[in-house]
C-alpha cells in the first residue's frame, strides 16, 4: 500500500479492489485473525450486560433525538464553549476546515502538531495539507504512528494497524526510528514508540486533536483512549484544535453514562476506556492557553436531510460493525477506498461523497445484518445500503443491461402466464451449457458475462424439468 | 388448518423437491394445503438490489394472492423476512392506506415453514426418520430477522436415527447475498469458502438449511470440489420417512 490517502474520488471501485487486497494472504490472516480476537472480546463483555438491548436502544435515542435537533444542540455547544474561553469554527466543507486548521496552527507559532488519533483529520487528509504548509503532524496512537512510519492508511476505525502484524511493525520500527536492534516483544515495540513520542509530547507545542463527543450542555470535548497519549495532547501543548463532525455533539453530560458503556464495549471488548478526558475552554492554571474547536459539515447536512441515510449519522465510531462484517474479513479497509471501511464506511463514504465515486460500495455487503445485530445505537445499515442501491440505480438510469434485466424480470413477474413461459425458456437457453456428472445429474459449470463471476468457483444444477406448479397442477388432476 | 403455500420464485422453478416435502409434511399433520396459483415473487431481489419501483407491484400482487388465506407458509426465511422488514415501509412510503392495511392484517399469518410448525403447530416431532449425518447451516435472514433461534435445531433433533452435527461459525454468512454472488464473486466465493470448510470439517454427508439460496451457493461448490456432500432444504429432511436415502 502507498502513502497516498484513501480517496474515493481515485480509488477504484469495491470488486477490483478487493481482489487486489485479498491475494494478499498475509493481511487477509491478520484481519482475521485480529476481527476473531476483539469479536470473542466483544461478546465476553457485552454477555455481562443484562441491560446491553436497553441501553442500545437509549443509545439510539440519544444519537436519534440529538440528530433531529441538531441545529438547536450545535448552537448550544457553541455558546458555552465560547462561554468556558474556546473559540469554535464553522466549516463547510473539507476544503475549509483544513484551510482554517492550518491557519490555527501557523498562527500558534510552530510549525510541528502533535495529533491524538482522529479519523475527522483522515476524512479531511489533514497531515497531507499540514506538510504541504511546512508543518510536520506527529502521530502519537500507537496504531497511526505505524501508519504513518509505515506511510500506510488506516484500516479500521479503531485499530487503523488492525492489518499489520508484529513483525511487520518491528520492520518499521527498526527502519523508521533506526533502531537495527529493536527487539521483538509487544514491551520492545511500546518501549520504541514511547521513547520516540516523549520528546514530541514535551516539546511541540501546538496539538490536533477530534472528538469522540462534544458536550452541548458543557461546551466541553470529550476524547477517550486507551494509551494516555490523547490526554498528553491535551494537556501539555499551549494550543489544542479539536476538529469534529457536527454530528458529533451530544445533548447531556449525563449521556455520556449510556455512550461509555455502549462505546468500549462495542470497540474493544474493554468494559471501560482507560483514559476519559474532557476538555472544557481554557484555564490560566492549567492546560492549553488558546483551545479551538473547529466543527465540520462535509456533506452531513445532506444526509441529515436525507430521512432514510440519516441514521447514519447517530454512529459513535466503534467500529464494531467493521469486525462483525463477513465481507471486511475478507478483504480488510483499503479496499474500501475510504478512510472509513466496513459496513459503516460502505454506508458513511456513498453519503459523504458524491454517489458517483461510490457507486460499488453500497454494494459490498451480503445483507447479512451482522453489522446491524452488534451496532450499539443500533443503526439499521442493511436498511440504509438498500436505499443507497436505490439511489444508485435511479443514477444509473434504464439504459444498462442490469436495469434491463431487472425491469424484464419485474414484468414476467406480473403475470403467472409470462412466468411459466420463462422457466420454459430458461431450461431450452440452458441446455447447452449442462454437462452430466458421473452420477447422470445436469450441471453448468461456466456461464457468459456477468453471470460467470457464479461459476468461477461454483456450479449450478441444471433446472429441474418439472417446476412445483407443473407437479401441483398434475396432482391436482391425478391425486396425490 | 387451510394452510396456503407461497413457494417462492426460486423453488418453484430450481427446486419443486422443496415444496412437494412442504406438502407432505403438512398433510402428514393432517392440514389441508392451497396452492394460490397466481402467485410469483415476494420482490426481495427487486428491493435488495435496488430497484424499488420494480418491487412495489410485486408486493401488491403477494397481497392479493394470499389476502384470503387462514395461514400462509414459505419455505425461505429470505422472503419472510423481506415481507417483515420492508413491506409494511413500502406500503407506508407510498402513502396507500388500503395497502397498508392489507398487509398489517396479512403479515401476522405468514410463516417461514420451521416458524409455522414451532411457533402456530406447537410441533418438534414431525414423524420423520432421516438416518444419516446431517449439519445445519443458519442462514442470516433466518438468523437475525426471524428470530428462528434454536427451532430448526429441535426440528432436526426430534428425527428418528438422525446423526445431527454441529457447524462451526454457525452465525457465520456463507456469502450468498442475492446479487452479492454475482457482483463481488471474489469476496463472495472467499466467504463460501470459509462455510464449505466448516461443513466438510463436521463429516456430514449433508447440509440442511431453510433456505435453498444458502444453499444454492453451497451446493454449487461442494458439487465443484467433488466432496459428494449434499445439501437438502430442511422440509425435505422432515418429509423423510423410514427408509430413506441419502
Amino acid at each position: 500500500m502507498s502513502g497516498s490517502a484513501l480517496d474515493p474520488k481515485t480509488a477504484p471501485v469495491f470488486p477490483i479492489a478487493a481482489r487486489t487486497a485479498m491475494k494478499d494472504g498475509q493481511l487477509r490472516r491478520n484481519v482475521r485473525h485480529a476481527t476473531d480476537v476483539i469479536q470473542a472480546k466483544r461478546a465476553r463483555v457485552v454477555a455481562e450486560m443484562p441491560d446491553w438491548q436497553e441501553l442500545r436502544e437509549a443509545g439510539k435515542q440519544i444519537r436519534q433525538h440529538t440528530m433531529e435537533n441538531l441545529d438547536f444542540y450545535l448552537e448550544e455547544f457553541e455558546a458555552n464553549c465560547t462561554r468556558a474561553g474556546g473559540v469554535v469554527h464553522w466549516a463547510r466543507d473539507a476544503a475549509e476546515a483544513r484551510q482554517i486548521i492550518v491557519g490555527l496552527v501557523k498562527a500558534s507559532g510552530s510549525d510541528e502538531v502533535i495529533k491524538i488519533k482522529s479519523m475527522t483529520t483522515e476524512e479531511i487528509q489533514l497531515n497531507s495539507a499540514l506538510e504541504a504548509a511546512g508543518i510536520h503532524p506527529y502521530e502519537t496512537d500507537l496504531a497511526e504512528l505505524i501508519i504513518q512510519l509505515g506511510h500506510d492508511q488506516p484500516s479500521h476505525i479503531v485499530v487503523p494497524a488492525l492489518h499489520k502484524n508484529r513483525q511487520q511493525i518491528r520492520e518499521i520500527f527498526q527502519r523508521e526510528m533506526n533502531l537495527p536492534k529493536l527487539g521483538e516483544r509487544p514491551e520492545d515495540l511500546a518501549d520504541a514508540a514511547r521513547i520516540f513520542l516523549r520528546e514530541k509530547f514535551l516539546r511541540v507545542k501546538t496539538g490536533v486533536s477530534g472528538a469522540n463527543f462534544l458536550i452541548a450542555e458543557t461546551g466541553g470535548v470529550c476524547i477517550v483512549e486507551s494509551e494516555g497519549n490523547g490526554r498528553m495532547c491535551l494537556t501539555l501543548p499551549e494550543t489544542l484544535i479539536a476538529v469534529a463532525g457536527i454530528d458529533k455533539v451530544v445533548p447531556r453530560f449525563a449521556d455520556l453514562e449510556v455512550l461509555f458503556q455502549l462505546l468500549p464495549r462495542s470497540a474493544t471488548g474493554e468494559r471501560m476506556n482507560p483514559y476519559n478526558s474532557i476538555w472544557t475552554g481554557v484555564n490560566a492554571a492549567d492546560g492549553p492557553r488558546a483551545f479551538h474547536v473547529v466543527l465540520m459539515d462535509n456533506a452531513r447536512t445532506e444526509i441529515l436531510a436525507d430521512a432514510e441515510g440519516r441514521q447514519t449519522l447517530n454512529c459513535i465510531r466503534c467500529g464494531a460493525c467493521q469486525n462483525a462484517c463477513p465481507v471486511y474479513r475478507q478483504t480488510g479497509g483499503h479496499a474500501y477506498g475510504s478512510v472509513y471501511a466496513g459496513p459503516i464506511g460502505a454506508i458513511l463514504t456513498p453519503q459523504l461523497q458524491e454517489m458517483h465515486h461510490a457507486q460499488s460500495l453500497p454494494y459490498a455487503s451480503s445483507l447479512c445484518g451482522a453489522c446491524y445485530e452488534v451496532c450499539p445505537v443500533k443503526i439499521n445499515i442493511p436498511e440504509v445500503l438498500i436505499h443507497l442501491r436505490n439511489k444508485v440505480v435511479k443514477q444509473n438510469g434504464p439504459l444498462n443491461v442490469e436495469a434491463f434485466a431487472m425491469k424484464m424480470m419485474g414484468m414476467i413477474f406480473l403475470s403467472e402466464h409470462r412466468f411459466r413461459a420463462a422457466q420454459r425458456m430458461g431450461r431450452m437457453a440452458e441446455a447447452p451449457l449442462v454437462r452430466r456428472d458421473e452420477k447422470g445429474e445436469g450441471w453448468i459449470g461456466w456461464l457468459p458475462g456477468m453471470l460467470g463471476g457464479w461459476t468461477k468457483v461454483r456450479d449450478l444444477q441444471e433446472m429441474p424439468q418439472e417446476t412445483f406448479r407443473d407437479w401441483w397442477k398434475k396432482r391436482g388432476t391425478h391425486g396425490s | 388448518m387451510r394452510v396456503a403455500l407461497f413457494i417462492t420464485c426460486y423453488n418453484d422453478t430450481l427446486f419443486p423437491d422443496t415444496g412437494k416435502a412442504v406438502v407432505r409434511v403438512l398433510e402428514r399433520l393432517g392440514h389441508t394445503v392451497e396452492f394460490p396459483a397466481g402467485q410469483t415473487c415476494c420482490g426481495q431481489m427487486h428491493w435488495n438490489t435496488g430497484y424499488q419501483s420494480e418491487a412495489l407491484p410485486l408486493v401488491k400482487r403477494f397481497v392479493e394472492q394470499f389476502r384470503g388465506a387462514e395461514a400462509v407458509v414459505v419455505p425461505s426465511s429470505s422472503c419472510v423476512a423481506m415481507m417483515r422488514d420492508h413491506y409494511p415501509k413500502m406500503a407506508a412510503e407510498i402513502g396507500d392506506a388500503a395497502l397498508i392495511a392489507e398487509v398489517s392484517q396479512l403479515l401476522p399469518r405468514v410463516f417461514e415453514f420451521s416458524e409455522f410448525l414451532i411457533k402456530r403447530l406447537g410441533v418438534e416431532d414431525v414423524g420423520a426418520s432421516y438416518p444419516h449425518r446431517v449439519t445445519y447451516h443458519a442462514s442470516c435472514h433466518g438468523l437475525r430477522n426471524l428470530g428462528l433461534g434454536d427451532g430448526p435445531v429441535r426440528l432436526l433433533k426430534a428425527v428418528r436415527g438422525i446423526d445431527l452435527v454441529e457447524l462451526n461459525a454457525l452465525e457465520q454468512c456463507c456469502g450468498f447475498g442475492g446479487t452479492f454472488a454475482v457482483k463481488n464473486a471474489d469476496v463472495s466465493s472467499a466467504m463460501l469458502e470459509e462455510k464449505t470448510g466448516a461443513v466438510l470439517a463436521t463429516g456430514a454427508r449433508v447440509c440442511t438449511a431453510c433456505d435453498n439460496s444458502c444453499l444454492m451457493h453451497i451446493q454449487g461448490a461442494l458439487h465443484r470440489q467433488k466432496t459428494g456432500v449434499k445439501t437438502l432444504h430442511l422440509a425435505e429432511i422432515l418429509a423423510a420417512q423410514e427408509g430413506a436415502e441419502l
